[in-house]
């Protein structure tokens, strides 16, 4: 959301970005800008560095070369990753319950059920993770994602393994949170988010 | 975050230097010892060893806690560049421990007629020691490169610092319980002739150390930036 | 107080896993009675109360290791772990948590193992108690913290032992003397420092251990 006084501060800041693992080089050197409210859409090959530039912005990676600055501390911000971060031997409710303790989720209970029931996973809330078919895997992390409200949502390749129902479910989500959040995902099908984005990156 | 300095001209040409240094030192060393320093009527050739087995002992403990210090400063400061050092600090450390260990042996073999001695607990902490700072390579080379790499390696190196006064004391305490002491021996009294090639000797060990130190240091990193320079051009 | 909130949080978290899973905790209780069993066949004819004593702590180190191996299992299977060090909670809290739970099960296993101790070689007095506990803290302190970094590593249950065991030795040294020695009050005080010392670099270097 731009304000007319002063300059706007972006949320999420990188010059010259870089990022190897010894001599092996997994992000080459990126500029990007993205102001409060708006969509990074990140797009690039296999190999190219998207799961890379999103972990570095989350701040599971550091930086080897450039200048990230990321305003926002760790619980303003959501990551959704290639792994769930979720228990196999806890229940959905039981692994957004410890989530939501952590990241101290105001009225948790009432949060966890209505993400729950608007991700289509309220009948099964009380079954074990690890008996999730992929799909509902997805959407569970979602919810543990979305749990604490974050300012900066970080998704990498959010729609992998939804059903037509669960990519649904989350264009809706993803369209209502637009201009409110700040969000950076990134996609194999741009496409899809083509409506939302406000920014684009592609990786080579 | 910055990368690795590249070498200045100056720290190069310090390596010839030193390792002239340490070579001229470690003979004068050896000189002293085996024809200076006056033979010991009851150990003979075995205090001649012990000379050196000392300093070289000296010297892996101050390589370790130098290994230590580097990585202490990786941690508060984030600079790739302590990441080698500290390796490289350690490396020697265990070298210096190897033969710490192996002249220690070759000590209580001339000196009591056994290649081990339990009761030398100088020789026990290093056994501990060794085992200790061995799997420091294990683990650091089963892990890929990179800054989690170099945090874990600088916080086991941390750990092996705190556990050589807390072994020392443990191989203390435990001297009660284990093995009843069967050999003593008496510190070495030592005269100013014996003192100077001790002297002397630590001073060698030091510098052979340092020069190796540096050595090692400047031929990882050409072989770091060759990579990176490798990896640019592909 | 949010700080043991959290590490009470985590905690839970761990033994509700175990309660679920079963799996390591029956393993251990198994493996350290079969470890004495052989230590029986093992000590030969005539070697005396005292030699026991010292095989009762090659047990628990041993049985601990194998506990330790599985400890960030279930963080592993789900990349969990991640999840963990992205939370706002402090990251030392994450290796109090998961440190309080491996305590939990090694003490569990030691309630059956010092039994079957007594039962097999002969009785186990309070000063054994109290180092076997001491020691305990220790073993579960370091212990996990090198397990995280084993997680780190290709090789994990190849590297763990190699890196618990040379760390050990003051416990055993410690726990050892504590059962056999005459003033058992030396040893369960060092073990009280080493515990003292290491606990403090283990949560002030976990943070280092599980992030760039």
């Amino acid at each position: 959301m731009s304000g007319p006084e002063g300059a706007l501060q972006s949320v999420v800041e990188a010059r010259k970005l870089e990022k190897r693992y010894g001599s092996k080089r997994a992000l080459r050197p990126v500029d990007l800008a993205l102001e409060r409210g708006g969509v990074l859409v990140v797009t690039g090959a296999n190999g190219s560095g998207k799961t890379t530039l999103l972990r570095l912005v989350a701040g599971l990676a550091a930086p080897t070369r450039g200048t990230l600055e990321v305003r926002a501390d760790r619980a303003e911000l959501g990551y959704l990753g290639h792994e769930g971060f979720l228990y196999r031997e806890l229940t959905a409710v039981e692994n957004l319950d410890l989530y939501g303790r952590l990241y101290r989720v105001p009225e948790r209970r009432e949060r966890i059920g209505m993400l729950l029931e608007r991700f289509g996973l309220w009948e099964a809330r009380a079954e074990r993770a690890g008996a999730y078919s992929r799909g509902m895997l997805q959407r569970l992390a979602l919810c543990r994602t979305l749990l604490h409200e974050p300012a900066l949502l970080v998704l990498d390749e959010p729609f992998t393994a939804l059903d037509a129902e669960g990519a649904g479910l989350l264009d809706t989500q993803l369209a209502e949170l637009r201009g409110e959040r700040t969000i950076v995902l990134s996609t194999h099908n741009p496409e899809r988010v083509a409506q939302l984005a406000t920014a684009r990156l592609a990786l080579t | 975050m910055s990368t690795s300095s590249p070498s200045s001209s100056t720290s190069k040409s310090a390596v010839p230097a030193l390792a002239a240094l340490a070579a001229a030192l470690v003979g004068i060393a050896i000189a002293f010892a085996f024809y200076v320093a006056p033979e010991d009527a009851d150990q003979g050739i075995s205090q001649r060893i012990f000379y050196f087995h000392v300093p070289i002992a000296l010297t892996a403990y101050a390589c370790f806690a130098w290994g230590a210090v580097k990585g202490l400063l990786l941690l508060w400061r984030k600079d790739e560049r302590y990441d080698l050092e500290s390796y490289v600090a350690i490396h020697q450390g265990t070298i210096f421990g190897s033969l710490t260990l192996l002249t220690g042996s070759i000590w209580a073999k001339a000196s009591w007629g056994h290649w081990w001695l339990w009761s030398e607990n100088q020789l026990v902490l290093f056994l501990v020691l060794f085992l200790f700072y061995s799997a420091y390579f294990m683990l650091r080379f089963s892990i890929e490169e990179g800054p989690r790499r170099a945090n874990i390696s600088a916080v086991y190196a941390l750990f092996g610092v705190v556990l050589i006064p807390v072994s020392f004391l443990a191989i203390r305490l435990a001297e009660n319980i284990i093995h009843p002491t069967v050999f003593t021996r008496d510190g070495p009294q030592m005269s100013g002739v014996m003192f100077l090639t001790f002297c002397i000797a630590w001073l060698a060990m030091s510098v052979l150390a340092y020069a190796l130190y540096r050595l090692e240091l400047l031929g990882k990193r050409l072989d770091s930036n060759l990579r990176e320079l490798r990896e640019l051009l592909t | 107080m949010s700080y043991l909130g959290d590490v009470a949080t985590l905690a839970r978290k761990d033994l509700r896993l175990e309660l679920r899973a079963r799996d390591t905790l029956p393993a251990m209780l198994l493996f350290v009675v079969s470890t004495l069993v052989v230590f029986h066949f093992a000590l030969p004819e005539g070697a005396d109360e005292v030699a026991a004593q010292g095989l009762l702590w090659v047990a628990l180190v041993f049985t601990a290791l194998l506990g330790l191996a599985r400890a960030w299992a279930p963080e592993r299977e789900s990349g969990a772990l991640e999840g963990l060090v992205l939370a706002p909670c402090d990251r030392s809290a994450i290796w109090l948590g998961k440190a309080a739970a491996v305590f939990a099960f090694l003490s569990s296993v030691e309630l059956v193992a010092l039994p079957a101790f007594a039962l097999f070689f002969g009785s186990v007095d309070a000063a054994t108690v109290a180092g076997v506990v001491l020691a305990s803290i220790g073993i579960c302190a370091v212990g996990t913290l090198l397990a995280a970094m084993a997680a780190a590593s290709r090789t994990r249950e190849l590297v763990l032992p190699l890196l618990f065991l040379p760390l050990a030795i003051p416990l055993v040294v410690g726990g050892v003397g504590a059962s056999v020695s005459s003033e058992p009050a030396r040893y369960l005080a060092f073990l009280a420092l080493y515990d003292a010392i290491f606990s403090i670099l283990c949560w002030a270097s976990f943070e280092y251990v599980v992030s760039e």
